[in-house]
């Protein structure tokens, strides 16, 4: 569904976005990587149990919610692509440990 | 000309909430709001249905917001039905952390202050040790020394009722007109006309729930409403697994798992801005409550401006000169909505407020100073 512009760096780095390994040009987001992974869902809301895709880009909408690298809830759309990067899928609240 | 039975000035929760109990009492209301330039305490809100701190030194308050709070379940189970919309009231109690021996001692004395003025009308309340706090709170801090409890005390979404008073006042067949903004008011006994936007509304009562807009709007019709505003800024943490289902005061996590962190007061005037200090202060203090919250992200966080009136209680009044008009005023429009509705709303429709409300009269205020 969606490719790079024309005038993307060359160069690429590979992620990993729900196990796959995928190529995205040096500077995108992981929220850029999830769209050129093909995926059409990354998080499941914690309300309705409906799926969300980036949407908005630019940190405002948070449909982009996923775990980054084990950590939950962050908005992909404001979180630089690094070479080996594990994006996974968002489901629900975040859990966490309340000691 | 348009004729209705009661104009409300004010199209936030105070007004609303008004509005919607006029039209389902029978009568034909026009509800006047100003728009989105408005500083709207509406949107900006905690959300609590809080009863146990209100009205210390004042058990009239303390009756009026228990009254309010008792209104809530038929009230929340009534909006529900008509409008659709689950305005998510869990109303199970609450508790306040407090988080020194001194601040604890300070509650145990104010919280047996409110049971004696409750005299035979009766207060429940218990005092909570760190122990006990505990097994109900996971994840409580050492910091906490103890909780003050009352079985009175819920929380909605604070949206999700405006929402549905703004929809269940038109299905009752409310006439709603917006980006009205009210300088003039002509007024007479029992007639009242407002010119908004080329036309004049007009009606024999008028309800003046504005707001802070109540100082200016107040003396057109023989009344006084000096409210000024306070800050109180709000931090959202992203949503997580639920941890308590009961509000903590300041602290509160809703149904879907969002944590809202509150409760500062400024003086500052009109100034709508965050800053970080205070910010900081409110995180703090989450964070000592529970340690755990310290790694959670913040993900919003606002300003908005209370509706404080001098003695910060509110302002009920009917004028003597110009009868059919009234004031409401309040910080409390989620706590104080089921009084609104369904008990204040009936009195104006009757053309009079009840002896009950005399002592929210503004005329407390008209009081000469010491030299």
């Amino acid at each position: 569904m969606f490719r790079p512009r024309p005038d993307t760096p060359a160069a690429t780095i590979a992620v990993e976005v729900e196990g796959r390994v995928v190529r995205v040009p040096v500077g995108a987001s992981a929220a850029a990587a999830v769209l050129m992974a093909g995926l059409s869902s990354i998080r499941e809301t914690p309300g309705g149990a409906t799926e969300r895709a980036p949407y908005c880009m630019m940190g405002i909408c948070f449909d982009c919610l996923a775990e980054i690298d084990g950590a939950p809830n962050r908005q992909s759309c404001m979180v630089a692509a690094r070479p080996g990067m594990r994006i996974r899928r968002q489901r629900g609240a975040r859990a966490i440990e309340m000691g | 000309m348009r004729r209705f039975d009661a104009i409300v000035i004010g199209g936030g929760l105070v007004g609303t909430a008004i509005g919607y109990g006029l039209a389902r009492a029978g009568l034909d209301v026009a509800l006047l709001d100003e728009g989105d330039i408005a500083y709207r305490a509406s949107r900006g809100n905690f959300g609590l249905v809080w009863v146990q701190s209100k009205g210390l030194g004042a058990p009239h308050y303390q009756r009026w917001t228990r009254r309010s709070a008792e209104e809530w379940p038929l009230f929340a189970a009534e909006l529900g039905e008509s409008t659709g919309i689950d305005i998510g009231l869990e109303q199970k109690g609450g508790v306040q952390l407090c988080l020194s021996e001194a601040e604890l001692e300070r509650r145990r004395a104010m919280m047996e202050q409110m049971r004696t003025e409750a005299g035979n009308f009766g207060f429940e309340y218990r005092m909570l040790d760190h122990d006990e706090l505990a097994v109900m709170l996971p994840g409580l801090g050492p910091t906490v020394v103890g909780a003050s409890w009352t079985p009175y005390d819920g929380h909605a979404n604070s949206l999700a009722l405006f929402h549905a008073l703004h929809k269940g006042f038109g299905s009752a067949g409310g006439t709603y007109l917006s980006n009205c903004t009210v300088t003039q008011i002509a007024a007479a006994p029992r007639d009242f006309r407002v010119a908004v936007g080329g036309e004049t509304v007009g009606a024999p009562r008028i309800v003046l729930a504005a707001g802070l807009g109540n100082a200016a709007l107040a003396p057109l019709c023989g009344l006084s409403a000096p409210v000024r505003p306070q800050r109180g800024q709000i931090l959202v943490t992203e949503r997580t697994n639920r941890a308590w289902p009961i509000p903590l005061g300041s602290i509160r996590q809703t149904p879907e798992g969002s944590i809202l962190l509150g409760s500062s007061e400024e003086d500052v005037g009109f100034d709508t801005s965050q800053k970080p200090e205070i910010m900081q202060q409110i995180a703090h203090r989450a964070v000592l409550s529970f340690p755990w919250l310290a790694e959670l992200q913040i993900v919003r966080a606002w300003a908005a401006l209370r509706v404080m009136p001098p003695d910060g209680l509110p302002i009920y009044d009917e004028s003597k000169r110009f009868p059919g008009a009234f004031t409401a005023n309040c910080h409390s429009g989620v706590t104080l909505a089921g009084a609104h509705a369904k008990v204040f709303a009936p009195m104006v429709a009757c053309g009079a407020l009840d002896p009950m409300l005399a002592p929210f009269s503004a005329k407390r205020f008209d009081v000469p100073a010491a030299a």
